[in-house]
């Protein structure tokens, strides 16, 4: 065991601090930058500007193979440039799942000269994707979906609809998965695509979300045509190309979330409690470090998954672990640090609320973090299912042609 | 960065794990348990005989410079075998003591006797109820002789000498080297929710005391020796916590309620996803402590003290919640499930409970903040 930088990776860390330093703020305790929030031009021009930066600077991609603009270096590198950027205000939020999830499942299923075509372009930021999966009726049952294709010469016709598309509407291209084949089990009647979100018959609505923002999307497709080219996979494979995405999904990177634990500590360090700093309170601590326990065991699990990487193992549904705590204790340090500011906990005009209305926003927006990408209970059955060998859920629709799956009311 | 033990030591663990599944089933712990023996000499004996007891005593004292990674390796093998031998007590504590307070002298004198298990020696610091703190240490050695009593002393009677935390006639914090012998050293064996490890009272009247090394030492060593404590005693938690779920699982594998295992219910699916997530972390912060303890950084007392929690919160559910997959039968004294839920709770008070460490890690967070 040995935390300390081998001379590649201090270099490397060396190289990472110089272009932070030269390119970024620095974040000292400022304002949190929103997730799940409304992004306007301004956001998303910064986005922009800030990945073409690092892109250039070869940061953005730094696992990827060369050939695609990448490092081919190892994971514990990508480890080492977060921790350093960790300590910049830097814009987010528009490329993760582009990147994290579906170019990766393009480098994994397109003709090279597709990729030739689009993967650039998304690592600077210049095209933006979505990831066209959920559906009113597939949601944590994702291969329930019911938006169907039916070929028509070389191309396909999508009509349906999916929802919880977070990001469509600032999306230039996408990735779906959907039904080709109704009469056959659910999971065989799959096939994938990658498409043009302006193409004609696409409509994105944006929803109005509990947290007032809108960051998630239903769209609706009407005689959409996708040209057969971009099918990712045989047709009846959809199932199999998701998993690709889902894979992905889990090594994405683990956001900071905020207000986190040290949040919790400046709060409870300002605030009163029955006389003195609410930090001195007995109640006060054991909560603080129940909250440090689990981030610091969250990020060395991490530490861990990436030394096994960087010695060529896969990535396994083990790592479902960091969003199913992540979420949770985000919505629950939210709530606490409400609890310590007593009855103006409720207030979240920006002149009055304590660090920046953060606690308040978070305990608004953390619901969908625990749905979103995997509910609690799905991670928590394949960590059953996968990790720990349990069996498999009693299914009623596993061998039936899906037309004739019982479907309910909603 | 490399966070994962290097092959040499996983064999060591896999070794260790052969010879722990033959030599120390659970019947081993049960046998103690059940008043029998009190530690099991036989294991012991060829513990000392595989260089185990002196895993992190460096070579020129007898040990076999295994070093602390190495001994955080068996110590999570030893937890998941419920030894009932006096393993923490004699090299955690009392070695530790030694190794970090003591004379060149006594190492010389101790250390190969500690190695190769003529000696076992064990740690004095509770005086009766309340958490570590040099408040509650008012015992004291004056003229070089100690009287009064400690309890509960983990392996108090079957060990040979005592390292006490005591007072000198300054009134500062030290430790002093005792020998238990019965004139000065009467021992009472306690009953305790954890009979397969044994706990004494010891009262001493006017027993030779023997100041480990020669500069004060204060209470800051106290808290460096359970620091480093914490973190081997945090393996031996994960050790166990996942040797619960391993039960817990197999169990409901094989158990068949309304036709179908109980594994194939959410109710059990999601209890046990918990219980896994709970080890993972803990699991993690203990491999961070083995890290800081092996490296002797700057980051050892906060890294400890994260240990201690996520570990001592890992195996409390872990040995609750197999109790519960197994319903009935895990209540009863012939399965297994209570020996891992008595050594739950014994473990997790042995160096001090969760309030006094999650107090000591806030403690640790504030003045890391302040620097």
């Amino acid at each position: 065991m040995d935390f300390n930088d081998t001379p590649e990776e201090a270099e490397f860390r060396a190289e990472a601090r110089a272009f932070l330093a030269a390119n970024a703020e620095p974040k000292g305790r400022s304002r949190p930058v929103l997730r799940l929030g409304d992004m306007g031009a301004d956001a998303v021009q910064r986005c922009k500007a800030w990945q073409a930066k690092k892109a250039d600077a070869g940061l953005a991609a730094i696992t990827w193979p060369k050939q695609f603009g990448g490092r081919e270096a190892s994971p514990i590198l990508q480890v080492i440039y977060q921790q350093e950027e960790e300590h910049y205000a830097v814009p987010r939020g528009l490329f993760e799942i582009g990147l994290g999830m579906c170019i990766p499942t393009m480098m994994a299923y397109a003709k090279p000269e597709q990729l030739d075509r689009y993967v650039r372009p998304a690592l600077r930021g210049e095209e933006v994707w979505c990831q066209l999966f959920s559906e009113p009726a597939g949601g944590s049952d994702l291969a329930a979906l019911r938006t169907r294709a039916e070929r028509d010469g070389d191309d396909w016709v999508i009509n349906g609809q999916k929802i919880w598309t977070s990001g469509a509407h600032l999306s230039d291209f996408g990735i779906i998965v959907v039904r080709t084949d109704p009469n056959v089990p659910k999971h065989e009647g799959l096939t994938f695509f990658f498409l043009d979100m302006k193409s004609r018959g696409i409509e994105v609505r944006p929803i109005h979300q509990m947290s007032g923002a809108s960051h998630f999307n239903e769209v609706f497709f009407t005689d959409v045509r996708v040209p057969d080219t971009q099918r990712l996979g045989a047709v009846g494979q959809g199932w199999r190309v998701s998993l690709t995405t889902l894979m992905n999904e889990r090594l994405a990177v683990g956001e900071v979330h905020r207000p986190d634990v040290e949040d919790l500590v400046e709060l409870s360090r300002s605030l009163m409690l029955d006389g003195t700093a609410a930090i001195r309170n007995g109640a006060v601590r054991e909560r603080i470090a129940e909250w440090y326990a689990r981030t610091q065991g969250l990020k060395f699990t991490r530490f861990r998954t990436m030394t096994a990487l960087s010695r060529g193992q896969t990535p396994g549904p083990e790592n479902s672990i960091h969003k199913l705590v992540n979420a949770g204790k985000l919505q629950d340090i939210a709530s606490y640090g409400m609890d310590l500011m007593g009855m103006a906990g409720l207030v979240m005009d920006d002149d009055l609320a304590e660090s920046y209305a953060m606690f308040q926003q978070a305990l608004l927006s953390s619901p969908s973090a625990r749905i979103a990408g995997g509910s609690d209970e799905i991670l928590r059955n394949i960590i059953a299912e996968r990790v720990l060998g349990l069996p498999a859920d009693i299914r009623v629709d596993k061998d039936r042609p899906f037309n004739q799956v019982p479907t309910g009311k909603r | 960065m490399n966070f994962d033990f290097s092959d040499d030591l996983k064999l060591l663990r896999d070794q260790a794990r052969r010879f722990l599944t033959e030599q120390s089933p659970p019947e081993v712990a049960r046998h103690v348990l059940e008043g029998h023996e009190p530690y099991a000499a036989t294991l012991w004996r060829s513990m000392a005989e595989m260089g185990w007891l002196g895993a992190a005593i460096p070579e020129q004292h007898g040990g076999a410079g295994l070093g602390y990674e190495g001994l955080c390796v068996l110590a999570e093998e030893l937890g998941r075998a419920l030894a009932p031998v006096p393993f923490a007590a004699s090299s955690y504590l009392a070695t530790e003591a030694i190794i970090l307070a003591g004379s060149d002298a006594q190492k010389r004198r101790l250390l190969p006797m500690l190695a190769d298990g003529s000696a076992i020696g064990c740690f004095a610091l509770a005086e009766g109820a309340g958490n570590p703190d040099p408040d509650n240490v008012r015992l004291r050695v004056i003229g070089g002789r100690l009287s009064g009593s400690k309890w509960p002393v983990m392996d108090g009677g079957v060990a040979g000498f005592a390292i006490v935390v005591a007072r000198d006639e300054a009134n500062e914090i030290g430790l002093f080297l005792v020998e238990l012998t019965a004139a000065t050293a009467s021992r009472r064996n306690l009953t305790t929710v954890d009979p397969s490890r044994n706990q004494a009272s010891i009262e001493f009247a006017g027993a030779r005391a023997e100041k480990l090394g020669m500069a004060p030492t204060g209470w800051q060593l106290v808290q460096r020796l359970l620091e480093r404590a914490a973190v081997l005693i945090a393996f031996e938690q994960v050790g166990g916590a996942e040797a619960c779920l391993e039960m817990a699982r197999s169990y409901a594998m094989e158990r068949y309620a309304f036709g179908r295992p109980i594994g194939s219910f959410q109710a059990i699916k999601h209890k046990l996803a918990d219980v896994y997530v709970a080890i993972e972390l803990a699991r993690s912060n203990a491999y961070y402590g083995a890290w800081a303890l092996s490296a002797d950084v700057a980051e050892l007392p906060l890294a400890a003290a994260t240990a201690r929690v996520s570990a001592t919160e890992a195996f409390h559910l872990a040995s609750k919640e197999n109790i519960q997959t197994h319903g009935g039968i895990g209540f009863t004294w012939d399965v297994d499930c209570h020996l891992f839920y008595r050594r739950s709770k014994q473990l997790a008070l042995a160096v001090g409970a969760l309030p006094y460490w999650k107090n000591r890690l806030v403690d640790l967070i504030e003045t890391r903040n302040a620097a």
